[in-house]
């Protein structure tokens, strides 16, 4: 399954990875502000993401990390 | 396993570009084109003035700071002396297309073995959105209020047309960054241009289409629907040179 890390203070909040992700799950935090004082991307669903890597590939500054779990090992990266 | 991270190439600065600038994007791009290649401990940067003009601290790799517009006669003695180096420049528009224009036509002229990423964003940056060479026609910037009027202003310069015409150039391309297919494209286009310089092809060039949602006033999605549908339509995308597949 893909895992979408986020590194919250690394996030300048343009919106881009919003704008694109397929799925929809990936939403801007509403009450919440970074070290930077911008809302911040997050997962809302992670079951729903297909590891398409749109948002990653998108984000102009790096925070997406994406890994998938290997299927031989017990779930873990 | 991993299937996206931060490419090793880039350090872990945090960029100063504005929210939504495709800038990160490019850098990224190129950061991961060295990766691939394993080029980083033998590759050298020339930094440009403008927005890109920090691009020094992003990247892993040795850099040089030009003097505004001569990346490509830095980058011209660089691999002169250091053959075995690979050198890159990154500039954008106000850099490459504007002070330093003879630098970029007589270093493609010359055909030099080295490799220039090119940022045009239609508009001065970093200096608060002044009229660039690259500012489409009707464009409003800080100094064309009304837009730009062709009958005073002029027309703007397609830096891959007008190198297209030349015999030296190996490789001109343009892409875009406004969706995560032309990011993959650009993305292959910036590789291929490193490898060109690897394998001692020659002088290679690739146009990316970059946004500047402060500048232009829009946020970062319009600003991506701005380029797609005002810029590609005038510097339309596509391969302009490519000797390597013509031979």
């Amino acid at each position: 399954m893909p895992n979408v890390i986020i590194d919250p203070n690394s996030c300048k909040g343009c919106g881009l990875c919003v704008s694109v992700c397929p799925k929809k799950i990936i939403k801007m935090s509403e009450d919440k502000i970074n070290k930077k004082g911008m809302h911040y991307a997050v997962m809302t669903d992670s079951q729903k993401c297909i590891g398409c890597t749109f948002c990653a590939l998108m984000c102009p500054d790096c925070v997406i990390t994406i890994t998938k779990d290997d299927e031989e090992s017990d779930g873990h990266v | 396993m991993v299937v996206f991270k931060k490419p090793h190439a880039l350090t872990d600065v945090p960029m100063h570009y504005c929210p939504g600038c495709t800038h990160g994007i490019i850098h990224r791009l190129v950061a991961e084109a060295i990766d691939e290649l394993g080029i980083e401990g033998r590759t050298v940067g020339v930094a440009s003035v403008g927005c890109s003009v920090m691009s020094y601290d992003y990247f892993n790799c040795d850099m040089v700071e030009a003097a505004h517009g001569r990346a490509p006669a830095v980058a011209t003695g660089l691999k002169r002396s250091m053959p075995e180096n690979i050198i890159f420049t990154y500039q954008g528009d106000g850099d490459l297309a504007a002070i330093g224009t003879a630098e970029t036509v007589h270093a493609a002229s010359r055909g030099e073995n080295i490799t220039v990423i090119f940022v045009n964003n239609a508009i001065y940056g970093m200096t608060g959105g002044q009229m660039a060479p690259t500012s489409l026609p009707g464009q409003i910037t800080q100094t064309t209020p009304y837009g730009r009027d062709v009958t005073k202003q002029g027309y703007p310069v397609k830096v891959c047309e007008l190198l297209s015409g030349l015999d030296g150039p190996t490789y001109l391309e343009r892409v875009s960054v406004d969706t995560p297919q032309a990011v993959k494209k650009a993305k292959k286009a910036i590789t291929k241009a490193f490898r060109n310089q690897v394998e001692g092809k020659g002088f290679s060039l690739v146009e990316v289409l970059s946004t500047c949602p402060t500048n232009w006033g829009l946020t970062p999605v319009e600003s991506l629907k701005w380029c797609r549908e005002n810029m590609i339509p005038y510097y339309p995308l596509g391969v302009y040179r490519d000797k390597g597949a013509e031979k």
